[in-house]
């Protein structure tokens, strides 16, 4: 079903897929066009259509149970190119349109529109948002290596102003050191493509799927495109730019770098070793990834107990989180891929939804407090109470523990590691597991059991229902029914290939 | 013209040359020009996999070229955000680092420091 041109004709609807990436560019435009006065506005009005338009491609791919396609101008590949979502796309993308308006009502109250002269920050804030929502959209549904090149720069070039919208000196370079190990992420990606093109002659992910043998140079290809994919989704030991990169943005825009941006660059990583590289002998390559992830659990979480402010603390868990994402790779065949690819998929989003909580918390932990020094929180969890839960419940994903999406992740992928036989990536999430155990307990064991504080100024409850409600989405996903997991198979090829 | 191997042996070099200065250069202005170094070792290859590539009449395969020019753009777009980055950092700063305890202590933030 998944291989061969004829089947990867356009479906019915498919012109839908356009939609995602057309509706935020236009919004760029029209932000452009209109000046900065308008650019809150139309990403506030944006927001709800892309969510819908996100959940009407779901529902077309669950109603047809196969990938959605569109070709682009009616130019099949290796000529055109081709829009394609399957469930992890679907699931990502409306991860994403939920998470985009949930941080920009967040942030209206830090980057509201002024009334009188217009103001930078407000301006690029609201269209950057619009970027990367536009980015994100071709990364989910684009079909082809080049094209998702180019949405991996604009992903970036969206990304890396939003972590210095202030201009202090410290985010202007924890921006510029977040952008050169993008460019070298993104143009080792391109050299990789190169090589690929040169080889097949084309860059269509599924036509390069069934031609790919185990060559030298696509193995050399792979190595490159995969070290530069790393490098942009921050995997131990090429994390150094994300700390600083995170914990200096603005809480809106963290929340947004650390649940969506990073899972870009890792959906791509899944696409290539999914998707494009099916044919390669997976187990030594998959092996080294999750050695790698396992090195980012481990020494995410330590350094994560031994951080001082409360927003560093959280990107150093972003970077042990990010870990977990690659224990799928070395269990991507045999009869317990199924889980393993669910367990993935589960743990990107449910981390991109605790993560935004987070992040959002500790932002109008940092506001209401003047600072945000963990141990200076003594007694803040009964000064602003809902704030803290919301953390809480985000780091109730973050430890794995029952009830949340981040259980349904680390237990899926426990289970496949244990039918693998390959017992050690186990002991990782368990041990990770713990680690994040200590250093939320560094947070909230002083917040709560302090005497009350005095609040510089009481946070806005508005703000504070925002991050509970992604906190309480994060927990929901631990309910998410049987057919949720059917649907995340949808498209992946050893599961299309067992169905034909 | 030099041979296609020749090409891409002169790609590869530029890309490990490119490569090695982005490591180990401290300057964030001569991270960037590693940066372009191995930009160009890229394109390169882009154009002998062109010439390699050419087929029913065509000089070159057109499609390559037409990624090389992309790339260029984005290259060109990247190197000016990152300039961009370093000016501004030094209009505010009067000096350009990237080590990560030359910002632990600035003297006018309460958040960053104890």
């Amino acid at each position: 079903m998944i291989a061969g041109a004829s089947a990867d004709a356009a479906t019915a609807g498919g012109g839908l897929l356009a939609l995602p990436i057309l509706l935020p560019v236009a919004g760029v435009l029209l932000s452009f066009l209109l000046g900065g006065r308008q650019a809150e506005r139309i990403a506030l009005v944006l927001a709800p259509v892309q969510l819908g338009i996100a959940i009407a491609i779901a529902a077309l791919v669950w109603g047809s149970g196969r990938p959605v396609v569109y070709i682009l101008g009616g130019f099949a590949p290796p000529l055109g190119i081709a829009l394609r979502a399957d469930g992890f796309s679907a699931v990502m993308l409306v991860t994403a349109t939920l998470l985009m308006p949930a941080a920009q009502l967040f942030a209206r109250a830090s980057f509201a529109t002024p009334r009188g002269t217009e103001k930078r920050a407000p301006f690029a804030f609201w269209t950057l948002l619009q970027a990367i929502q536009a980015a994100l959209g071709i990364v989910f549904l684009g079909g082809d290596l080049f094209n998702l090149y180019v949405a991996l720069e604009l992903l970036t070039f969206a990304a890396v102003p939003l972590v210095c919208l202030d201009g202090r000196p410290e985010t202007l370079a924890a921006a510029l050191r977040y952008l050169l190990f993008a460019l070298f992420g993104s143009v080792f990606y391109l050299l990789g493509a190169a090589l690929l093109y040169g080889a097949y002659g084309t860059l269509d992910i599924i036509l390069l799927s069934d031609r790919i043998r185990a060559e030298p140079a696509v193995w050399v290809a792979a190595g490159l495109m995969t070290a530069g994919l790393l490098a942009k989704t921050a995997l131990f030991p090429l994390h150094l730019w994300l700390p600083p990169a995170h914990a200096n943005a603005p809480a809106a825009a963290s929340a947004i770098l650390s649940g969506l941006v990073v899972k870009g660059s890792f959906v791509l990583i899944v696409r290539l070793w999914f998707n494009v590289l099916p044919a390669l002998p997976s187990a030594i390559p998959g092996a080294i990834l999750a050695a790698l992830g396992s090195a980012a659990i481990l020494a995410g979480s330590v350094l994560a107990l031994r951080q001082e402010r409360l927003k560093l603390l959280i990107a150093y868990s972003t970077v042990a989180q990010i870990g977990y994402l690659f224990l799928m790779f070395p269990l991507a065949s045999g009869p317990w891929a199924a889980d393993a690819w669910s367990g993935g998929v589960m743990q990107a989003i449910s981390h991109a939804f605790a993560k935004a909580a987070m992040f959002l918390s500790a932002g109008l932990v940092a506001e209401s407090l003047g600072h945000d020094r963990i141990r200076g929180l003594g007694g803040a969890g009964r000064a602003m109470p809902v704030t803290f839960f919301a953390l809480g419940l985000g780091g109730l994903s973050l430890m794995g523990l029952p009830p949340s999406g981040g259980f349904a992740a680390k237990w899926l992928l426990m289970v496949a590691t244990i039918e693998a036989g390959q017992w050690l990536w186990a002991i990782v999430i368990l041990a990770g597991g713990l680690l994040a155990a200590g250093y939320l307990y560094r947070i909230l064991a002083p917040a709560l059991f302090g005497d009350s504080l005095p609040l510089e100024k009481p946070p806005q409850r508005s703000r504070e229902v925002v991050a509970l409600a992604l906190a309480l989405v994060a927990v929901l996903l631990a309910f998410a029914p049987h057919a949720f997991f059917v649907f995340l198979q949808i498209g992946r090829p050893a599961a299309m290939a067992a169905l034909r | 013209m030099i041979s296609a191997t020749q090409a891409g042996l002169i790609g590869a070099a530029l890309v490990g040359l490119g490569l090695y200065g982005l490591i180990t250069n401290p300057q964030p202005l001569r991270k960037i020009l590693a940066f372009n170094l191995i930009g160009s070792g890229v394109f390169l290859m882009f154009g002998i996999i062109a010439r390699k590539g050419a087929a029913a009449g065509f000089p070159a395969d057109p499609v390559p070229q037409a990624m090389v020019i992309t790339g260029i753009v984005v290259a060109f777009a990247a190197s000016a955000l990152a300039i961009a980055l370093v000016l501004r950092l030094y209009e505010e700063t009067g000096r350009v680092t990237l080590r990560p305890d030359a910002w632990t202590k600035p003297p006018s933030d309460g958040a960053g420091s104890e």
